[in-house]
């Protein structure tokens, strides 16, 4: 990694990293799939259930990107997973088993049919309420 | 793509659920089939809206429409109007309580912008393990500003004129506290930061470090700058594994692109950070208290002054902030002070982050800004009272916070009217209770918690609380007596004025505002040697109604130490001097013929 | 100095910046109770953990009430020290603490000379409520050669910890647990005896309970009184006669040196003597060891190491053993007078009266604790049987003469017996930090000069600072010393030495602060310097009316090597009088 030695080289790489990071994913019209892995998450099961989306969309020949993400803040319904598909608002299901796990990518990823356990959102973010 | 060009979205919360929400899906369901359009219209559930005191919630997409207080004799009228004449059904549209006015759109209801994510801004959003997807949302931006652009003292100023205040409890303002700490003269200064967040049922800092740990480093280097520090140590629980690995991971890629380190930003400033761990005690949040176990030393606090600021970690100027306070500094850095004071109250600004546990639906943590209600956190946010039981009160505060009450719902959550009303901010645990809470109990759990965290230097908490949690035990148990209530706040209150740290100043908080606010139950305790809520074991008797029972013998046989008697078709007695009162008896009987006296 | 202004109960004072308001209220004549906070003036010892929350007062204009052992004064600051709030809290404080001690107050070592006692008296405590019900935290009785620790008596006060850790650096003991539950006890919960503990015995002699005594050696002296195939003989140290009158009254700083024999022979001694005289033997045999070091030294051998270190206090002792094992061979091989006084008395004396060492009971009178470790150590004994049987305290002592209805003021002047409580005033300074040097010095002086001492009185040396260093000098050649007094003081000394820094010839040490008149078995001070300068006094106004004022002037000592021991550092005199040291380093041992 190369180092950082000044505020302009920072803001440059920021914008590579955004440019880069979305354009990447949209580009290549990949899914991209968050699950939330902070220990409240991991202790109700989020690591199986990142695991299973990382093979199965890769043996489902699905373009897709999987990371894990910090605690979302819905530990009612954890395990909690972000999908993203191109050009869409992203939709968080909570409650997520293997089997809706599973529903998700048959149902959602692939024909964009909504699947149970939807959490809509309640909160606005800093980038909202500029 | 989707067959599906409309989607009703029935929530599916417990609230909804318990107004029939399920009925009203199959209902949906009904219709859409008899009118043949279930290749066109899809019905799926959702989690909850946080809408609760107007559910059942109906939301058709994509028209972004929401129907209020759906029952299941509606949904023909929903499917026939909206979907397929594409007509609104007025009557269930949203009114705003306010105007009056129908609110259609469901982006434009207040109700759903209760929370502000300032602090857990790129919590559940970014790898918190990636470097670069936090420099991509700004990271790092505010210490590249800080450094190239703003001197210590404007740092200060800005943070000054943030209005923000502490994080971990107390509410100190956090750039007088930097201020002083800048002020103190010493070849060596240490920022730290107090991860050691002990309260049951918060998790606000561990959910931080764990989904954003950068936005902690970054503004403990700020402060670093700020203060004249080059040395940043993180005080964090050794019972947070993840915390510390991601933590660990940070550290590192911050340091691989050089912004920790020597000559950050090629501006000559120097920063580290390293990692402390604490053993799990409670007392050790107490910043005196954590800077002795960072030291090695018993975990305990002393008098201040002097304070961290003069003299703290290894006796130089140390200025502690918690992890939530640190969060927070990046973004009032980068959107100015005056953009972060025009969120919250007068004298509390921004946002906080509550842990909502306890007898609500939405378990979860959530972030609204200073000044918002607890109705609207509990009832909204928080999805209201769990199996639609009726809210009793809510402890705030953590273990050492106050019970608050029906009365206090509508006011105003800030540091300020927290305590006036004998309960404080804390690091933000908010514990709902029902109506099957005895207060009684609850003081005593929450003394047996401050009995074991009591570190045990001054004797008010030390022995105080034991004594406090005595009473409370005996008073539970049936063997208080009334003038055991004038000694219980006596000795609250004495400890409260006498103790020497925070711990145990506020320890006796979960007594005193239970007596001033369900005094009721004390008096029925001691008087009538009754547990109104029904949770004191010894308050209660099970006993057989005669009228009900048939004698089928189906409690006996449960019983687990024989303490029903009685012949088949006829009454069963319960001995009271056997039974362990473990209810099996009541829950076996079909007759509802067993009850708790 | 700056100074503030502040109202105390509504009159005004002026203090210095930084006054905390008990010291203000004390300047007005107000006495703030307390149970924790203890000071020793001029001896740069303080404990103010501020945990016993009994000195709390109302300041105006804060919200909770202030410990006043804590906060200092600031300008204008208008406090209250007895309204009904700070009336009720101290009450109810009290209330609490008294709910978690024991109420064996009838048969407590501490009974009648225990703060808590007195406090609860002060307050006016009649009623513990809740006490039927209410729990005690408890802890294993904990006994040890010198030291007795029952927790169940200890209030937090975290004085034995401050003496221990901070004033002697040993760090023995420390609080452990937490709550209810928290105590003070060595590390991992260790026996004392298993610990780094010196037995210097200062946490007893702050501990304003029960919780730390010593070990009560009474019983065992009044069997040997009572059987009559026993000759008990008894010797008592120099600083013990400076103190035991405070225990019958008498101010303190009165000597009672005749009172004191009167009492042990009517209490039944058969022979009366003086630790002194060992104490001029001790001058003798050391002062021989350094003189012969020194010179060597100076010829440039390199095997004769400086400084050389008294060795005649048991807790420094224990303590280089555990801390500087490495320097064992630094001290000088010397053993203690006290043991000096058994060996003498087992060989020569015993000899002399024609008893069997085994029928000979030699009981000492020590101002300290350790030095009932240090007798029953093994390198003391011949076949079993001690050269010195039983060491009981100067506390004991008192206790044993009020057992007997004997009233010490109302005695007459008595004198020690022959030949072994013969001494000179060199021997009655040990007694106090910077004696056993100064009484050195004046024998060292003329050994190796060949000259008369014309100036006994070295100022130089005395006084109650921790480490104080000065040049003699011995017609030309300059000897520097060095002093120490608590282990605290005598650890940077020893550090300097490790380090090969020391400049100095000789150095002594005295485990306890003010040297054994501050011992840890004297008369309790309860935070009062004032009293362990009395003592001091005492001791050299007894020095300097002694007719003679230098060990190897004593006629007895002369006597002694004449007839049985040859010359100093003799043979002989090396098997009797002197003793090699040990590495007691410990290594953790989990759990007994």
């Amino acid at each position: 990694m190369s180092q950082i030695k000044s505020l302009p080289d920072l803001k440059k790489k920021r914008e590579e990293l955004k440019t880069g990071l979305i354009n990447a994913i949209e580009s290549k019209n990949q899914v991209q799939v968050k699950v939330a892995m902070a220990t409240c998450g991991i202790a109700s099961g989020a690591k199986p259930i990142m695991e299973f989306f990382m093979e199965q969309l890769e043996k489902r020949n699905i373009p897709a990107v999987v990371t894990q993400t910090g605690c979302m803040g819905y530990c009612y319904a954890e395990p909690t997973v972000e999908v993203k598909l191109p050009g869409q608002d992203p939709v968080v299901y909570g409650f997520v088993d293997l089997k809706r796990a599973d529903q998700i990518i048959e149902k959602y990823i692939k024909t964009g049919e909504l699947v149970d356990g939807i959490i809509p959102v309640n909160y606005e973010t800093i980038d909202s309420k500029e | 793509m989707s067959k599906y060009t409309m989607h009703l979205m029935v929530c599916g919360g417990t609230s909804c659920n318990s107004a029939e929400s399920d009925v009203i899906v199959c209902n949906l369901r009904d219709e859409i089939d008899a009118k043949g359009l279930s290749d066109k219209v899809q019905v799926i559930t959702t989690g909850c809206f946080g809408f609760c005191g107007k559910g059942p919630i109906v939301k058709v997409m994509p028209d972004n429409i929401i129907y209020v207080q759906v029952k299941p004799e509606d949904t023909q009228t929903i499917i026939e109007e909206h979907v397929i004449k594409g007509r609104k059904v007025e009557r269930l549209l949203y009114r705003d309580p306010k105007t009056n006015e129908i609110v259609g759109d469901s982006k434009h209801m207040s109700v759903f912008k209760k929370q502000l994510r300032i602090v857990l801004r790129n919590c559940g959003v970014i790898n918190p393990e990636n470097i670069d997807e936090y420099i991509a949302r700004d990271g790092y931006q505010a210490l590249g500003k800080v450094l190239t652009e703003m001197t210590p003292g404007q740092v200060i100023n800005v943070v000054k004129d943030s209005g923000q205040r502490g994080r971990g409890g107390a509410g100190f303002p956090t750039g007088l506290k930097w201020d002083i700490a800048s002020k103190n003269k010493a070849d060596q200064k240490y920022v730290v930061c107090n991860a050691d967040e002990g309260d049951p049922g918060a998790f606000m800092d561990r959910s931080v470090l764990e989904g954003d740990p950068h936005s902690v480093l970054e503004a403990m280097a700020i402060c670093g700058y700020s203060i004249g520090a080059s040395e940043g140590l993180i005080y964090v629980r050794a019972e947070y594994p993840m915390a510390i690995r991601r933590l660990k991971i940070a550290i590192n890629q911050a340091h691989e692109y050089g912004l920790l380190g020597k000559d950050i930003f090629g501006k000559g400033f120097n920063f580290d950070i390293t990692l402390r761990y604490g053993a799990g005690a409670f007392v050790c949040g107490e910043e005196t208290a954590l800077i002795h176990s960072m030291e090695g030393l018993r975990g305990e606090p002393t008098i201040k002054p002097p304070f961290p600021a003069q003299s703290g970690y290894l006796g130089k100027p140390t200025n502690v902030n918690n992890v939530e306070t640190f969060a927070a500094i990046p973004v009032i850095i980068l959107q100015g002070a005056e953009w972060f004071s025009k969120i919250g109250t007068e004298k509390s600004k921004g946002t906080k982050v509550f842990a909502l546990a306890g007898k609500i639906n939405n378990v979860g943590l959530i972030e609204v800004p200073m000044g918002t209600t607890l109705r609207e956190i509990i009832f909204q946010i928080g999805g209201g009272i769990r199996n639609g039981k009726k809210f009793k009160a809510v402890q705030t505060g953590g273990p050492s916070g106050g019970c608050l009450t029906e009365k206090h719902l509508d006011m105003p959550i800030d540091f300020d009217n927290l305590i006036a009303a004998g309960s404080m901010m804390g690091s933000g645990g908010m514990i709902v209770m029902d109506e099957d809470n005895c207060m009684v109990s609850v003081a005593k759990f929450f003394l047996d918690f401050m009995v074991d965290e009591s570190c045990g230097k001054c004797a008010p908490c030390r022995i105080g609380n034991k004594r406090l949690h005595e009473l409370l035990s005996r008073i539970c148990d049936g063997k208080g007596i009334p003038e055991d209530l004038d000694r219980l706040r006596n000795m609250s209150l004495v400890i409260k004025d006498t103790a020497l740290c925070g711990l145990g100043q506020s320890s006796p908080n979960p007594v005193l505002s239970t007596l001033d606010n369900f005094m009721n139950e004390y008096e029925a305790h001691v008087k009538d040697k009754k547990c109104p809520a029904g949770e004191c074991k010894n308050l209660m008797e099970y006993v057989v109604n005669e009228e009900n029972c048939v004698g089928c013998t189906a409690c006996a046989r449960v019983c687990p130490v024989n303490a029903i008697s009685g012949q088949r078709k006829e009454v069963h007695h319960i001995d009271p001097t056997i039974c362990i009162k473990c209810g099996a008896c009541k829950e076996k009987c079909k007759f509802d013929a067993i009850f708790i006296r | 100095m700056e100074t503030i202004k502040l109202t105390i109960d509504t009159k005004e004072v002026e203090v210095p910046k930084g006054t905390t308001i008990n010291k203000a209220a004390k300047k007005l004549g107000i006495d703030i109770p307390t149970l924790c906070y203890m000071e020793l003036k001029d001896m740069n010892i303080e404990n103010k953990p501020g945990g016993c929350r009994l000195c709390v007062v109302e300041v105006q204009k804060r919200r909770n009430l202030a410990p006043s052992c804590s906060t200092n004064c600031e300008e204008g600051m208008v406090i209250l020290t007895h309204t009904p709030r700070v009336l009720n809290a101290r009450r109810t404080v009290m209330e609490f603490i008294l709910s978690d001690h024991p109420k064996d107050c009838l048969v407590c070592p501490k009974s009648g000379n225990c703060e808590l006692q007195s406090m609860a008296h002060r307050l006016g405590i009649r009623d513990i409520p809740g006490q039927e019900y209410a729990e005690m935290s408890t802890y294993r009785k904990d006994f040890s050669p010198s030291i007795i620790r029952d927790l169940d008596k200890c209030i937090m006060c975290r004085r034995c910890e401050t003496m221990c850790n901070t004033v002697q650096t040993v760090g023995a003991l420390s609080a452990v647990n937490r709550g209810f539950m928290a105590a003070v006890a060595p590390a991992f919960e260790q026996n004392l005896e298993f610990s780094t503990c010196t037995y210097c015995g200062q946490c007893v002699a702050v501990c304003p309970t029960g919780a730390l005594t010593e070990v009560n050696h009474v019983p065992n002296v009044l069997r040997a009184l009572a059987d009559p195939t026993k000759t008990v003989i008894v010797q008592t140290a120099p600083a013990v006669r400076a103190a035991l009158g405070e225990m019958f009254g008498m101010k303190p700083g009165t000597l009672v040196t005749g009172k004191m024999v009167t009492a042990l022979r009517s209490l039944g001694f058969n022979y009366i003597f003086d630790t002194d005289f060992a104490a001029d033997l001790t001058i003798m045999e050391e002062g021989t060891e350094f003189l012969d070091r020194l010179n060597r030294h100076l010829k440039g051998d390199k095997t004769a190491r400086m400084p050389i270190l008294t060795s005649c206090c048991p807790g420094w002792v224990n303590f280089f053993e555990e801390y500087f094992p490495d320097l064992k061979d630094v001290p000088s091989t010397s053993k203690s007078p006290q043991q000096m006084f058994g060996a003498i008395a087992k060989t020569y004396f015993a000899d002399k009266i024609k008893v069997d060492r085994k029928d000979l009971v030699v009981v000492s009178i020590m101002p300290c604790l350790a030095k009932k470790y240090e007798c029953q150590r093994e390198e003391f004994s011949t076949d079993g049987n001690r050269d010195v049987d039983f060491s009981i305290s100067t506390r004991e002592l008192g206790e044993f003469i009020k057992q007997a209805n004997i009233d010490l003021n109302n005695l007459e002047e008595g004198e020690f017996d022959d030949p072994m409580g013969e001494s000179t005033g060199a021997g009655v300074i040990f007694g106090t930090t910077g004696g056993v040097i100064e009484a050195a010095v004046r024998t060292a002086y003329e050994l190796q000069t060949g000259k008369k001492l014309e100036r006994l009185d070295f100022t130089e040396l005395r006084g109650l600072k921790g480490v104080r260093s000065a040049t003699i000098d011995f017609d030309g050649l300059p000897i520097n010393i060095g002093i120490a007094h608590g282990l605290g003081n005598a650890r940077k000394l020893l550090d300097d030495v490790r380090a090969g820094k020391s400049q100095f010839h000789a150095i002594e040490v005295m485990a306890c602060p003010g040297g054994c008149i501050g011992g840890g078995g004297q008369p309790l001070h309860h935070g009062n310097s004032e009293i362990i300068k009395a003592r001091a006094a005492a001791i050299y106004a007894e020095d300097k009316s002694k007719p003679l004022r230098k060990s190897h002037e004593n006629p007895f000592i002369i006597k002694l090597y004449k007839e049985f021991l040859d010359k100093p550092n003799s043979e002989k005199a090396h098997h009797l009088l002197h003793t090699k040291y040990f590495d007691k380093k410990k290594k953790i041992i989990v759990k007994q």
